[in-house]
């Protein structure tokens, strides 16, 4: 019976572990304090009256959260984060995965062509939006060329909502102004899915391409039968950090567009912007942060869980 | 066979290079309008190339930018070194010290790597006035040192992973202790940990913007937040504009050219699962 106890090295911690331990504890203490600690304040502030200079930390129930999904700037950030958060993680996966594919097809000049595609990662989205904003300006840029071909697209000062219907107090659509929005974040970030997936593609084995050809497989087939889905985990990964990217952004939008006419390229991380700091609505300001962190942790809190199961 | 493999190539090396044209675009407007003398600097000659090259561009937006691109290199500095040694630290003991509760803990520190800033920014603000750091570069310091300390732990305990446990085991039947394995068998194998974790770190404080315009002001402001009222500003002709976002970007650029290999190994290290 005795052998069939599993022998449990019921070691005490050493005082190497306790050294460890302790070694760890002011980071553990710092995250503790400015993360968690600082969002239940948010929290609390998002709950409260302090919507003035002065502050005021009385009690307001859900008063704020109220005023934010009744007003025509909230619900209008929240359709645009909807589509641009669409449009951007779409754009971003199939160009990555596109331009990928194509460098691993051991040409020549490979690593120049994928320095060319990886470089605006190391920019800053303020730099992008100064530059995009010039780009996309409806009197130059693209649009010197474009106008030979007839068409003149009016980019982030169009206040157009394609197939746009009432909905609450604004419409809902696609708005054509947050396209150009899009194009320069895509623009920066597709470097980030393209590194991603080439390394996903260098893993995976020659032989198993090989065996799908010599089966007849066609070379589409190798990618949509073979390669596709192992490159599948990778996809996820480029969703959530993508998604959490676009669920926060402030500084592109900040520095290329603004909230725009009818707010069609706002977004809620410039509107807590301004309200907190232009307006001082300190307590709105924070329930549109404790919206955005709930946003935020519909992606992140399976995406961490399933990663930490992952690792067992 | 012959000739659609040259077909094939040629339509490969067509779309790589229309794309990689639509990607210098940008790029191209920049250098062209900063070099562009006063009297050629119009919306309407955009595209054109100058007749003339002209640097008093650089030197305007130098002269504008040049206290707060010192401010971001007071700030980039320490705040890299910090958040990398606290990180390699954090990342030793998460991935070879590992306790009832240590996966647990880290998972609770990465979590602070998604969030969005917005949601701990009026308490931080409040905090810095509080210890007297509000508008000051120490607090933007502290500030990027803290909201570092989840990405580097990642990537240093990532990168430990693959150092074998059996020579720590080794040093330690040598009589090492912890600090002692981590001084002297952790830290000389991390010499490219450190270099990647700094890479990423100099990059994204460099870049940061929302922490940098709210904590500080006028003078203490990062060259990011100059950038943006340079350009905001009505009467800054817009080939100083160019000039100063090509200056602002220009120290990652630098860095992402003669270190790209490392800068893309921070990015694929900083995806979670390493």
């Amino acid at each position: 019976m005795e052998k069939d106890i599993p022998v449990r090295r019921k070691r005490k911690l050493s005082n190497d572990h306790l050294t460890a331990i302790a070694f760890l504890l002011p980071s553990v203490i710092l995250i503790l304090v400015f993360v968690y600690g600082f969002i239940s304040w948010t929290g609390y502030l998002s709950l409260s009256n302090y919507n003035t200079i002065v502050p005021d930390f009385s009690f307001a129930g859900l008063k704020n959260y109220f005023y934010l999904f009744n007003d025509f700037r909230f619900q209008a950030d929240l359709r645009n984060t909807l589509f641009f958060t669409i449009l951007f993680i779409g754009a971003v996966i199939v160009l990555g995965l596109g331009l990928a594919i194509l460098l691993d097809q051991k040409l020549k000049g490979e690593s120049i062509f994928r320095n060319i595609f990886l470089f605006p990662m190391a920019l800053s989205f303020i730099v992008t939006g100064v530059v995009w904003q010039w780009l996309l300006h409806p009197s130059t840029g693209f649009n010197k060329f474009l106008i030979h071909f007839g068409i003149e697209p009016k980019w982030y000062t169009d206040t157009t909502i394609l197939a746009g219907f009432k909905w609450g107090s604004i419409e809902f659509g696609l708005p054509v102004a947050i396209i150009a929005v899009v194009v320069a974040a895509v623009w920066q970030m597709t470097g980030f899915s393209l590194a991603m997936y080439l390394a996903g593609l260098r893993g995976i084995d020659e032989e198993l391409r090989e065996a799908a050809r010599m089966d007849g497989a066609s070379e589409f087939q190798v990618y949509r039968k073979i390669v596709l889905p192992i490159l599948m985990p990778i996809t996820m990964s480029v969703v959530i950090i993508m998604a959490h990217i676009s669920l926060k952004i402030f500084d592109l939008i900040y520095a290329m567009t603004g909230s725009g006419a009818n707010f069609v390229t706002d977004v809620p991380g410039l509107y807590m912007f301004e309200t907190t700091f232009r307006g001082n609505y300190y307590a709105n300001g924070a329930a549109i942060a404790i919206i955005m962190l709930l946003l935020v942790a519909v992606f992140i809190v399976p995406y961490l869980w399933n990663s930490r199961k992952g690792e067992r | 066979m012959m000739v659609t493999l040259r077909i094939g190539s040629v339509v490969k090396y067509g779309l790589l290079l229309l794309v990689s044209l639509l990607f210098l675009t940008p790029v191209y407007v920049i250098i062209v309008t900063s070099i562009k003398p006063l009297d050629q600097v119009s919306l309407s000659q955009m595209w054109t190339l100058p007749t003339a090259i002209d640097f008093s561009s650089y030197m305007m937006a130098f002269e504008s930018l040049k206290p707060n691109l010192l401010n971001s290199l007071y700030l980039v500095i320490p705040a890299t070194l910090l958040s990398a040694l606290l990180g390699a630290m954090n990342g030793y003991i998460l991935s070879k010290w590992k306790f009832k509760g240590s996966d647990i803990i880290f998972t609770f520190i990465l979590f602070g790597m998604f969030i969005p800033y917005q949601s701990i920014l009026i308490p931080m603000i409040q905090f810095l006035r509080n210890i007297e750091l509000y508008n000051t570069i120490p607090g933007l310091v502290l500030v990027h040192v803290v909201y570092g300390l989840p990405i580097t732990t990642l990537m240093f305990r990532n990168f430990y992973a693959s150092i074998p446990d059996e020579m720590i085991e080794s040093a330690q039947i040598d009589g090492a202790n912890f600090l002692g394995v981590f001084k002297n068998i952790i830290i000389p194998l991390s010499i490219t940990g450190f270099v990647v974790v700094a890479i990423w770190q100099f990059t994204n404080i460099w870049n940061e913007f929302l922490f940098a315009v709210t904590i500080t002001t006028g003078d203490k402001q990062p060259v990011m937040v100059a950038l943006q009222n340079l350009s905001g500003s009505q009467i800054v002709q817009w080939n100083v504009q160019m000039a100063g976002a090509l200056l602002a970007a220009l120290p990652t650029l630098i860095v992402y050219i003669f270190l790209g290999k490392y800068f893309v190994r921070g990015l694929l290290a900083g995806s979670v699962k390493g």
